[in-house]
């Protein structure tokens, strides 16, 4: 690194970067962009393949042959379902009793902060019921899970059928090394929660629950069935767990190859794969596929009852059957003989599954994106706010009256810099950081005296807008008239702390890093209180987190096929505000803390550097 | 040398025992052919000594091995043994005491709750001899020669050992007659002759291992305590300094046929003949649970414990599914659960039964036995009354006309219920992510008035770094203060955590006893060629004097004369229990082992390149040099300075 040090090349180096630092903002970002476009794009990505030896060598075979007497067990289940207008606990107990297993059942109780309007409900009481299946010779140090949530209605009899067909065929068989779970849960996530709370003894959400009678050791994998119809013509694979969290890749890989082997369709978010990558119709397709991945994982909510496995690092996945109007069927033997062979490979494993991916995108089942080929996209956007920092850095530490040459500037540089930095800057820079945080706060403290759901979502509007009109005015009453130096100041704390904030985020939810960056990023780089007020003001509005959440609305409901309009799309944003407001306080999800605490008191800093004069 | 100079009484004993042998076996055969002709001839008096000996309870024996079964039959076989061979002894004049050994065999079959069959087999070999003394035994009949070695050469005083495949399902099952912990487990009394206890102990394991091919060489100081009072000898002696005890479990060790062959090896008779024939390994590991020990103590021979002789016991407890093989009809006999039947006992034996518990069952309800057998048993077992019918191999008419016994049960019920034993334990982690965690022991009192003590002991491995301050003991919610705790902190890499406590269980009751830790991160040789499968925690253990069934049964008085009923009766009282926890699996951070070769070409870069500029940057403060002046300059300047005039 001869260029930094000699200052003769650092200062043409720097200078360079400063001259032409809005082109290569603008040439980074559609470089990004165009890259991420890039990931769908099927030459570009990898075929999937099996990591985990044990495996992928052993040779199983499925002999499930009890499907219609599973489904007529979901009958039985729907009609017990229906006689008590609940769960059927004491049938189910009976039932898995004489199937031979060791029943358990767990009460729990949750009130909600405020009425659930989706699922309309607010007292939850519940009981699951469980049943373990205890594998011979083995002492209880290792345990699969079977689930299948008890829905209201019509909805889910036949995967509880088929989870007991199951049960009884597993019970038969002799070559079982790991424990395995049978559970059916009430109220779909929160009957999971409290299972899985109960089950690790933690309580992280206040829930009420009894404790657990039996255990089978450490879980190692799940599986969460959904089965609404008798026949299916294909399997959907839900991976997207919460915070974003996604399970080991090879699980997605054993399901795929099952699907392969047994030949039944199956698809992720519900797009099947398709061979035509060349041509554009082939290549919007996976773009679509994968872009419902994003806009799934960046929304932090668990979409099946697998997601809240993913916490206590147990790999594990959603299986729904869907029934569309295809011509070919698969009937549940079919399906049973897929699970009992996906069972029989997770059985013979020796060590978690550890040795594929964590952190993937998939355009289709069959091909991924790892984190090796997504992050630089995300990079080529948060090398923007670096370069805007750099560009704030050299501006603020070369005043414009000085013009000496290279020693010079470099000593003031290191001179300069700290005391400009303290003089006008501290109270100027410190008095928006803590207004924008404390509003922030303010929208994320949940206001649950009322207990209507509109209002909940509207009072945490009311103060995000109202937050818009606080926080600018503030500094002058405190420091008078705001000075040049200031804002500069503010505006690369603020480049810098978004740098920060998006680069974590990204690590850890790379959808949600990914999105923020793209509506972010560009509000950051252009942002100086010189620019067109009212224009400005307007984009900053149209980029700003609640936005972004109204756009990605639209945008998640155009790729799922579904457009709306926008009444029904207003309608839409304001229950995902509670379903977020909902999911952290039931599931300590943290996309809604992170958004009211961290992103939006960040983006009021660059409102606040908009109005600063 | 030594074997030189005793080697003419050497010679001389041999000759004497051979003699003695010859004249001994003849007259024990002739003998056992009048008893199997009397009995023959009348049936009667054979039932009536049954009876009789199923009125004396074993008191003595039961104040010896607290957690074991049927064993009233044996002082009166043993008096009628020593009958037996008294008289030759008498005969033939010998100045050297004979070494006296017998052997018994039997097989305990009990139809379970749940509809599965737990047999248990057990084999007693008794040896009256000293293998302590400066005398070396030399000369092994029944006793396996290489424990024998074993026991001398390390002056043990009492070992007990035994692998397990499976957990014992104590809510399905009901109490074990051993209880034993999934792995391999093994503690061993020393003598008080030895000094060296640790070397001795590492290289006792390591001949153990050798002797039952397990991996018994993995003992070593980091997974052996020295419990203070929950192992308390159960041979004769009243040695309780515990520096003399070690104690260790492997959670993991796989008990297979490797570790079955040289354990059927050490019996007399092998698997040639009697009652170990039926042990094949394809029908044993094709079970629910397989456990298999050895247990070798010192017990008095006689009720005066005048004489004491060295007890072998081998014991083997299967419990067959019986779930798995057939679904519809619900049957079992010898030969489908063993693939054997029996057709003769050991002739080494001197008593050969195999007894089946039909106290469930006293009007064949639950299910039918066949063939009937008229000599019923009653015993005191785990605090509970017992009836058992009783074959004994050693007579003829057992194997009836066929020549060959194949017991045969129909079940008539279905499966039962859970059950609720008294006492039972239960073990978990609680927690999530791979920083700390939460070891929870749940022991359960389900008697309906009466609270007893129990001892806990839980032997934790270093890795996990126990909060002993966050130890809490709660029952029913309120906390509850054990009256005993002895806490030996582990250290790195040395010796495990041990926490032993006494805590009192209130009747109907759930204690819950939690303690946190911390994962420690392993330095990268340490860690198993599987790390991301875990670290296994062995089974804590719980023992108690529990309250007997019978004890809790009000109406006692009503078969019972008035007189002897009021109080309730000592040796019923109550029953000693040992419960295994299950062994727990906890993950610890991982690396990624393929990431050394990763790190270590980052770390380079980032050092070589990254920081060495960043140094420069922050510590060299940069200067224009001046390029150095030439010749004519310089002489220009000197005459400038002499001139006065500032220089170029």
């Amino acid at each position: 690194m001869g260029l930094l040090s000699d200052p003769n090349r650092r200062r043409a180096l720097i200078s360079l970067l400063t001259r032409l630092n809005a082109p290569i903002c603008v040439v980074c970002y559609m470089a990004g962009v165009a890259w991420f476009m890039g990931l769908a794009f099927e030459p570009f990505t990898l075929r999937t393949y099996m990591s985990e030896n044990a495996m992928g060598s052993t040779m199983v075979e499925e002999r499930f042959p009890a499907g219609e007497r599973a489904l007529a067990t979901g009958r039985e289940f729907s009609a017990h379902k229906k006689k008590v207008g609940g769960m059927p606990v004491d049938w189910l107990v009976k039932t898995m009793q004489a199937r031979g297993l060791e029943v358990f059942t767990q009460r729990f109780s949750r009130t909600l902060p405020f009425p659930d309007e989706n699922k309309e409900r607010y007292l939850v009481k519940g009981t699951n019921v469980y049943g373990i299946l205890r594998a011979p010779r083995a002492p209880r140090t290792e345990a699969l899970v079977l689930s299948a949530p008890c829905t209201p209605g019509d909805n889910n009899n036949q995967a509880v059928g088929l989870l007991l067909g199951l049960a009884q065929y597993f019970r038969n068989q002799v070559y079982w090394a790991k424990d395995i779970i049978f559970l059916v849960n009430e109220h779909d996530l929160i009957g999971m929660q409290a299972w899985l709370e109960g089950y690790h003894h933690t309580n992280t959400t206040g829930m009420d629950w009894s404790p657990l009678q039996g255990r089978g050791g450490s879980i190692q994998a799940a599986l969460s069935l959904e089965l609404s119809s008798d026949v299916i013509t294909s399997l959907d694979l839900v991976l997207e767990g919460l915070n974003g969290q996604l399970p080991n890749l090879d699980l997605a890989n054993l399901f795929y190859a099952f699907c392969q082997k047994i030949g039944v369709l199956c698809t992720i978010q519900g797009k099947l794969q398709r061979n035509d990558w060349d041509s554009v119709s082939g290549y919007s397709h996976s773009v679509q596929t994968m872009m419902l991945m994003v806009m799934k994982q960046a929304s932090g909510r668990p979409w099946g009852d697998h997601g809240l496995f993913l916490r206590y690092h147990i790999e594990a996945a959603t299986i729904k059957g869907i029934n569309s109007f295809r011509q070919y069927k698969s009937d549940t033997t079919t399906i049973g003989r897929l699970l009992e062979g996906m069972y029989r490979k997770l059985n013979n494993l020796l060590e978690r599954l550890h040795q594929s991916y964590f952190f993937y995108l998939m355009p289709s089942l069959s091909h991924f994106v790892s984190i090796g080929y997504y992050m630089p996209a995300f990079g080529l956007l948060a090398v923007i706010l670096l370069l805007r920092a750099l560009d704030l850095w050299v501006q603020l530490a070369t005043p414009p009256p000085r013009t000496e040459d290279g020693v010079a500037d470099t000593d003031t540089l290191i001179k300069s810099a700290p005391s400009q930095m303290s003089s006008p800057g501290v109270l100027s820079v410190l008095t928006p950081l803590v207004i924008s945080h404390l509003t922030g706060v303010e929208v994320a403290v949940e206001h649950f005296p009322v207990s209507e759901t509109e209002a909940v979502v509207l009072t945490a509007i009311a103060i995000y807008t109202a937050g818009l009109a606080l926080p600018h005015n503030t500094h002058r009453l405190l420091s008078g008239e705001g000075t040049e130096q200031g804002w500069k100041v503010l505006k690369l704390v603020a480049v810098l702390y978004l740098a920060v904030l998006l680069g974590c985020t990204a690590l850890i939810n790379f959808s949600l890093g990914f999105i923020l960056a793209l509506t972010l990023v560009p509000v950051a780089a252009f942002v100086t209180p010189h620019v067109p007020k009212i224009l400005s003001a307007f984009i900053l509005v149209i980029l700003s987190p609640a936005c972004t959440l109204l756009f990605s609305v639209f945008f998640f409901q155009e790729l799922q096929e579904m457009p709306v309009s926008f009444i029904d799309g207003w309608m839409l944003f304001l229950s995902v505000i509670s379903q977020g407001i909902l999911d952290h306080s039931l599931y300590g999800s943290l996309v809604y803390p992170l958004i009211a605490l961290l992103v939006y008191p960040c983006w009021l800093l660059f409102w606040n550097i908009l109005f600063w004069k | 040398m030594a074997a030189h100079r005793c080697s003419y009484s050497a010679l001389l004993l041999i000759i004497c025992s051979l003699s003695m042998f010859i004249v001994a076996d003849s007259q024990e055969t002739t003998l056992t052919g009048d008893n199997h002709a009397t009995e023959l001839d009348n049936p009667q008096t054979a039932t009536e000594t049954a009876g009789q000996m199923a009125e004396q309870p074993a008191v003595e024996e039961r104040r010896l091995w607290e957690a074991t079964e049927v064993e009233e039959a044996t002082p009166d076989d043993a008096d009628t043994d020593k009958q037996d061979t008294s008289t030759p002894e008498t005969a033939v004049p010998s100045s050297v005491p004979q070494p006296k050994d017998d052997f018994q065999e039997e097989l305990v079959i009990r139809p379970l709750h749940s509809g599965d069959i737990y047999a248990s087999f057990q084999f007693r070999t008794l040896w009256e001899t000293d293998f302590m003394r400066g005398n070396k035994v030399s000369h092994y009949r029944l006793f396996p020669k290489s424990l024998g070695q074993v026991i001398s050469k390390f002056s043990v005083r009492e070992l007990h050992i035994s692998f397990t495949q499976g957990y014992w399902r104590t809510m399905q099952w009901g109490q074990p007659f051993l209880p034993s912990p999934p792995g391999a487990e093994l503690w061993v009394w020393f003598q008080d002759s030895v000094t060296d206890v640790d070397g001795t102990w590492k290289e006792l394991t390591n001949v153990l291992s050798g002797i039952f091919c397990a991996s018994l060489n993995f003992i070593d100081s980091t997974n052996t305590v020295q419990p203070s009072a929950s192992f308390k000898p159960l041979g004769i002696g009243n040695v309780t300094d515990h520096s003399f005890l070690r104690y260790a479990t492997l959670p993991r060790e796989i008990v297979c046929t490797e570790n079955l062959t040289p354990w059927k090896k050490l019996l007399p008779c092998g698997s040639k003949a009697g009652l170990a024939v039926l042990l094949k390994s394809e029908k044993l590991f094709h079970s629910s649970f397989h456990s298999q020990a050895v247990h070798i103590r010192p017990v008095c021979q006689d009720w005066q414990c005048k004489t004491t002789s060295w007890e072998l016991r081998q014991t083997l407890n299967v419990v067959f599914d019986l779930h798995t093989p057939g679904q519809g009809k619900r049957e079992w006999s010898l030969f489908k659960m063993f693939s054997r039947t029996l057709t003769e006992a050991c002739p080494l034996a001197s008593s050969s039964k195999i007894y089946i518990d039909i106290t469930d069952n006293p009007q064949g309800e639950q299910f039918e036995v066949s063939p009937a057998t008229p000599l019923l048993s009653q015993a005191m077992v785990l605090g509970d009354r017992r009836t058992f019918s009783v074959y004994d191999l050693t007579q003829q008419i057992t194997f009836g006309t066929v020549r060959s016994l194949n017991l045969l049960i129909r079940w008539k019920s279905s499966e039962g219920d859970m059950l609720r034993p008294l006492l039972h334990g239960e073990r978990y982690v609680a927690g999530y992510g791979l920083q700390t965690g939460e070891i929870h022991t749940l022991m359960y009192n389900n008697h309906p008035y009466r609270s007893f003590p129990v001892l806990l002991l839980d032997s934790v491995p270093w890795y996990l770094r126990l909060y002993i301050h966050t130890l809490t003991v709660a029952s029913k919610g309120k906390d509850n203060k054990p009256s005993y705790i002895h806490y030996q902190p582990s250290k790195d890499r040395v010796r495990p955590h041990l926490l032993e406590m006494l805590v009192q269980l209130p009747p109907n009751s759930v204690t819950e006893v939690t303690v946190q830790f911390e994962r420690a991160l392993l330095k990268w040789t340490e860690y198993t060629p599987d790390p991301n499968h875990g670290f296994y925690v062995g089974s804590s253990v719980i023992s108690s004097l529990v309250p007997s069934i019978v004890a809790m049964d009000t109406n006692s008085t009503r078969e019972q004369p008035l007189f002897s009923s009021f109080f309730p009766c000592k040796e019923e009282s109550s029953y000693f229990v040992r419960v295994y926890t299950e062994p727990l699996l906890v993950n610890l951070p991982t690396p990624d082992f393929s990431m050394p070769y990763n790190v270590i070409c980052l770390t380079c870069t980032v050092v070589a390149v990254g920081y060495g500029s960043l140094y420069n940057l922050l510590t060299r403060s940069f200067q224009i040099d001046e390029p150095s002046p030439g010749l004519a300059k310089r002489i220009a300047n000197i005459i400038r300075k002499m001139r006065g005039v500032p220089p170029l």
